[in-house]
């Protein structure tokens, strides 16, 4: 048995917190590589806003103040699929640069190693969702409550959980940076094919169609909930649920990636 | 006289030469078609409804309305696209090589914008298609279409021009490549998705002395209703500044360069 490491769940952890503290210290290091995650939603957020603002004047929008407060949940997420896609877009230059296989060498359980890598995403999601927030209120969104707000920071972290899950599966399957446009498309189609602009009702053509089906509609009305009325457990458990189908759909991708990598 | 010759040969030969690198390079020239056509497709069918706000002008449909945006949304890209090539082509040292040969340094820039626009007509051919397909209608007919080419082939020279002269100052593709978020920015602040009269402020007002909505007015008035001469002039006018301003850029950079001895 000499030799042998015995990774306990406190191993296993502290093996998590160290890959997490690493993706930190780039957010302190390297605070640029940050830019682009924050830029583009808000950039999207604030263009959207000037651009489709009286789509609300139309007969079956929801009441609501400003479209700010309809738009700001898509952005949120949007913030979050684009760091989580960054993730992947890291770890395939990692993989181009070696450094990845130095960490394959470490005895840690491949489980840990990409748990540290995606958990790692979900709380650099809180980035773009805080620069996010202050834009949307100072622009005239409503505060959608205590619980409106932990409910849409709690989806917005497994968005980036789940989007960087895809892009680590992408980034085991390509192990090439190009592979990045493929990242962020997938989570670009993903998020937008909902009710991004207009509810459900006011949908046209196929898109009505698209965002009937994909899950992340749930998500997307879980978040957007507190910010354009009352916040309700009917509203909150479909986007709960969706997001853990999400993370553990990706995550099952990602392990097989790493796997086939690996063997 | 010869001269002129030679330099027509470069600027022809470097333009086969610009085509073929971006169809060679899928990163290149794939994100041109498919983010303006997701954007275009979820933009239709996300905002289609708008068309029955009272303000909305009288179109065909909400896609006739936004393929004019589409398309200048792509010839942007195509000028951002065409300028990050001529950056790295910098940083590999290929136009030091070319500024050393016995050519005009102009028709090296001239050469990469007649890449340009060739990409420019090809993005209009492509969602003239597009539009057509899914029901959009081109009332001004096939004169219309041509009409729409030679802007949009044009307007990607212009934007082309702008970018390759932020290329010659910096010689660095990443710094070109950070102007994207830009291009959105002046995107949104035009009425390239929205008319006008019903955008939020203070985007209404930029948008009414924006140069972009003149352009994108000029696409798609034969588009939506019929040529008309004072926005046909204006989207010309537009055009015209646009290339001017970047000629001159170029121009003013490559003076730069070689002062420095680059």
């Amino acid at each position: 048995m000499a030799g042998t490491v015995v990774w306990t769940w406190r191993s296993q952890a502290a093996a998590i917190w160290i890959l997490i503290r690493r993706a930190g210290n780039e957010i302190v290091r390297v605070p640029g590589a940050a830019i682009p995650g924050v830029l583009a939603p808000t950039i999207f957020f604030l263009g959207l806003t000037s651009v489709f603002g009286n789509l609300r004047l139309l007969p079956g929008f929801p009441d609501t103040e400003s479209y700010a407060s309809f738009l700001i949940p898509v952005s949120l997420l949007q913030g979050a699929g684009f760091t989580g896609a960054a993730t992947g877009v890291n770890l395939a230059r990692d993989i181009e640069q070696g450094w990845f296989d130095r960490l394959l060498a470490c005895p840690a359980p491949r489980p840990a190693v990409l748990a540290g890598l995606v958990l790692s995403a979900s709380l650099r999601a809180l980035v773009p969702a805080a620069v996010l927030l202050a834009v949307a209120f100072l622009v005239g969104a409503e505060w959608p409550g205590l619980a409106g707000l932990v409910i849409a920071l709690l989806l917005v972290m497994g968005m980036g959980m789940a989007a960087a899950l895809w892009g680590t599966a992408l980034a085991f399957k390509f192990r090439t940076q190009s592979a990045a446009p493929l990242m962020q498309a997938g989570m670009f189609i993903l998020i937008l094919c909902t009710t991004a602009y207009a509810p459900l009702d006011l949908l046209t053509g196929w898109l009505h169609t698209a965002a009937e089906i994909n899950p992340v509609t749930d998500v997307l009305e879980a978040v957007r909930q507190g910010f354009v009325g009352e916040v309700s457990w009917a509203d909150t458990w479909p986007g709960l649920v969706t997001m853990a189908g999400l993370v553990l759909l990706f995550g099952a991708f990602a392990l097989r990636g790493m796997r086939k990598m690996t063997d | 006289m010869s001269a002129l010759l030679a330099n027509a040969r470069v600027v022809a030969e470097l333009g086969r030469r610009s085509v073929r690198q971006t169809a060679r390079r899928p990163q290149l020239a794939s994100p041109l078609v498919i983010f303006p056509t997701l954007l275009l497709a979820v933009q239709v069918g996300g905002a289609g409804r708008a068309v029955d706000l009272p303000q909305f002008p009288e179109v065909n449909g909400f896609l006739d309305f936004m393929l004019a945006g589409a398309m200048v949304q792509a010839c942007l890209m195509a000028g951002n696209s065409g300028a990050i090539a001529f950056a790295i082509d910098m940083e590999m040292g290929f136009t030091d090589r070319l500024m050393a040969a016995p050519i005009s340094r102009f028709a090296i820039v001239l050469g990469r914008l007649a890449g340009t626009a060739m990409l420019g007509a090809f993005l209009a051919v492509y969602f003239i298609a597009l539009g057509l397909i899914f029901g959009a209608e081109i009332q001004e007919g096939v004169l219309g279409a041509i009409w729409i080419v030679v802007v949009v082939a044009g307007s990607a020279v212009a934007f082309g021009a702008i970018g390759v002269s932020i290329a010659l100052r910096t010689g660095t593709a990443s710094v070109v490549q950070g102007l994207f978020p830009l291009l959105f920015v002046i995107l949104f602040l035009s009425n390239a998705f929205f008319p006008t009269n019903l955008l939020l402020e203070p985007s209404a007002t930029v948008a009414e002395y924006n140069p972009l909505s003149f352009i994108v007015d000029g696409l798609r008035e034969p588009i939506v209703a019929g040529f008309s001469a004072t926005d046909s002039l204006a989207a010309l006018a537009s055009v015209a500044g646009f290339t001017a301003l970047g000629l001159a850029l170029c121009a003013a950079a490559i003076r730069a360069r070689a002062m420095r001895g680059g």
